[in-house]
């Protein structure tokens, strides 16, 4: 792997900590719910972040903690929210999986956000010419009625949309084979939406190959369908992973260490000091306050 | 309290929910209208949207059958600075865009902490006694009551559909507007001779016109029952409202309110409370009705004044049959108003 700038590595591995830190504390008994978390997805949102602009919309999903730290980097507000304490992004009403931040937002129900980020798209397309909205989904996600009812409107009214499919080969305990016919290119193809699949974690070559296509959503105003061949490490929430060993999981980390061993150890453990001390910070924080009725 | 009547004019409410989507488009920029089958010549099944393609290109919309993404690429709208206006063609179809409006529209409201505006408007033409059969003549509006940030309205002769509009819109969360499809075809703000309305804030009260002092001045001894309606029911109301009176000697009032949910009857209590009884009749199929809850609203809010319980008109537990006669039976008519009055004053 190709060595990345300190910047993205401390990114990746501050969404890394988090993640840990988050699992950490449920097994502690010190979170309320669930969470998802985005072990091994994190270079997903990293790789995009300088692809996206803050006048474009990113709607999230369920497994969104990466996508917000990415966008934010506030890893302060998110941990408010998930532990319901003052400063929460929202109030502790949304927790893990609902949030909204100036444009972004994301919501707990599979594939509902794509049709909401094509009407965005629209408004977009007419007063901010060149903004796009994207919308991050799972393979599963495809299983929704909304996702075709929304590329079809995206391909016919010509939007700004992009999709980014993080396709981890498992929808909760379900592996893709067991729930997808076909595939995700041929479906985006069966509208006529360009897809282009990333199977590679090398954050610099992802851009590379992304940014003319990006480019190209904002320039001709059309859907792309962008498909990540990626990997989920840990269970679908907290202790729900029936994966047999042989599972394939690979870890960008790991290679990223291999390769890099130096850098990699520095700003991690930069990371894990910062994140003990927010959680620690947080924690101690007075209970969150709801004002809207 | 406004006092409307013959003077506020005689267009048919069709035309009148029409005119008001066009000076909405024309005074507000920001409106989208969505729907399916809505360009010119078209113009919509029911022509509500008639000529708003051709006058506002770019914010009129035709769609593909998809009412769920409608209602999300409405509310996508909505969430961005824009205002939307959806078109369902029959209401019985927004059961597909349930998820759109119950999870997304409806809790994006409140549920990021901080109120999130969505000014959007979902109109259903809904009802039956047209023949259109099981899937086209629902009146679904229970299935939307009670769900946090989401309004439910129904167009009615009393209420002028630009203000009902802007009211909705300004609300800043979505909203359904249901439309009694027969509706479309009555004229504005008409009534029997016999009878005179006004508007009480947002409820239209219809009443005999005696020359005498207003609806909520009438005198106990001259009210034997108050009706509750929702718009699309209230021309079979007056129906029964006349029968009782001509051939029962019964007079009673007509409550319409345009907000259905949530719904304030605090500054009619008064009156209700001198009612000898309180009928509520709706066009929904029998079972967690609206009209169940105005019942138990009024029961606890009104207990100890009220004579007798809240008599419940609905239509039958039933789906809505083609054939006329089927459906006749099934649906609510001013005879089955009329019945449920006397039996109620008689219980």
């Amino acid at each position: 792997m190709d060595k990345l700038s300190d910047d993205d590595l401390a990114l990746l591995l501050l969404i890394r900590s988090f993640e840990l830190k988050l699992l950490a504390l449920f097994e502690r008994g010190e979170l309320n719910g669930t969470t998802h978390t985005c072990l091994g997805q994190e270079y997903v949102p990293v790789s995009l972040r300088t692809l996206l602009r803050e006048s474009d919309w990113i709607f999230s999903n369920h497994r969104g903690h990466g996508h917000y730290l990415a966008r934010f980097e506030d890893p302060e507000g998110l941990l408010a929210e998930i532990m319901g304490r003052k400063g929460a992004i929202c109030d502790g009403v949304g927790g893990s999986q609902h949030l909204k931040r100036d444009r972004y937002l994301s919501t707990g129900v599979q594939g509902q956000s794509l049709p909401v980020a094509a009407g965005v798209a629209l408004r977009l397309k007419r007063y901010e010419p060149g903004a796009l909205a994207c919308v991050y989904i799972g393979d599963g996600t495809w299983g929704e009625g909304a996702v075709y009812e929304a590329l079809n409107l995206a391909q016919l009214w010509r939007l700004p949309l992009l999709v980014v499919v993080e396709h981890n080969g498992i929808a909760q305990s379900t592996p893709t084979g067991l729930q997808m016919a076909g595939t995700v290119e041929g479906r985006a193809h069966a509208f006529g939406v360009a897809h282009h699949r990333v199977d590679i974690v090398d954050i610099h070559e992802i851009r590379a190959q992304l940014a003319p296509l990006v480019d190209r959503v904002r320039a001709e105003s059309c859907p792309l369908v962008v498909e990540f061949a990626t990997h989920r490490l840990g269970p679908h929430s907290k202790g729900d992973d029936t994966r047999p060993p042989g599972f394939p999981r690979f870890d960008w980390y790991a290679a990223y260490q291999a390769a890099h061993p130096v850098q990699s150890a520095g700003i991690e453990a930069e990371a894990r000091t910062r994140i003990d001390r927010i959680a620690a910070e947080v924690a101690a924080r007075p209970p969150s306050v709801w004002r809207a009725a | 309290m406004t006092v409307g009547g013959a003077a506020a004019g005689r267009a048919r409410v069709g035309e009148n929910l029409n005119r008001a989507l066009h000076g909405l488009l024309e005074d507000d920029p920001s409106v989208y209208v969505l729907g399916e089958d809505l360009l010119d010549p078209y113009g919509g099944a029911f022509k509500i949207t008639k000529g708003l393609s051709t006058r506002f290109p770019g914010r009129v919309l035709t769609t593909p059958l998809s009412e769920g993404a409608i209602v999300g690429a409405a509310s996508g709208l909505a969430l961005a600075g824009g205002k939307a206006v959806v078109e369902i063609m029959f209401a019985d179809f927004a059961a597909l865009a349930f998820d759109q409006i119950l999870n997304f529209a409806g809790k994006s409201v409140s549920m990021y902490g901080h109120r999130v505006p969505l000014p959007l408007v979902i109109r259903c033409p809904s009802g039956g006694h047209r023949g259109y059969g099981p899937t086209h003549s629902q009146s679904p509006q229970k299935h939307f009551i009670g769900i946090p940030g989401l309004s439910l309205f129904e167009m009615s002769p009393f209420h002028d559909n630009r203000a009902v509009l802007d009211r909705m819109l300004a609300l800043g969360e979505p909203c359904l507007l249901f439309e009694d499809k027969v509706l479309y075809t009555r004229r504005m703000y008409e009534v029997d001779e016999l009878f005179t309305w006004e508007l009480v804030g947002d409820v239209a009260v219809v009443r005999l016109d005696t020359g005498g002092p207003g609806g909520l001045e009438i005198p106990s001894g001259d009210l034997d029952y108050v009706l509750i309606t929702p718009g699309g029911v209230a021309h079979r109301a007056l129906a029964a409202m006349r029968t009782l009176l001509l051939d029962h000697d019964l007079t009673g009032v007509l409550m319409v309110p345009s907000r259905l949910y949530p719904l304030d009857l605090s500054d009619l209590l008064p009156l209700l409370g001198r009612a000898p009884l309180v009928c509520v009749a709706e066009d929904g199929s029998a079972g967690g009705t609206w009209g169940d809850h105005v019942a138990a609203d009024l029961h606890t809010r009104l207990w100890g004044r009220l004579r007798r319980p809240v008599r419940l008109v609905s239509s039958a537990d039933s789906v809505i049959p083609t054939a006329a006669h089927l459906e006749r039976e099934v649906l609510v008519q001013d005879s089955t108003i009329r019945r449920a009055v006397l039996e109620g004053l008689d219980g």
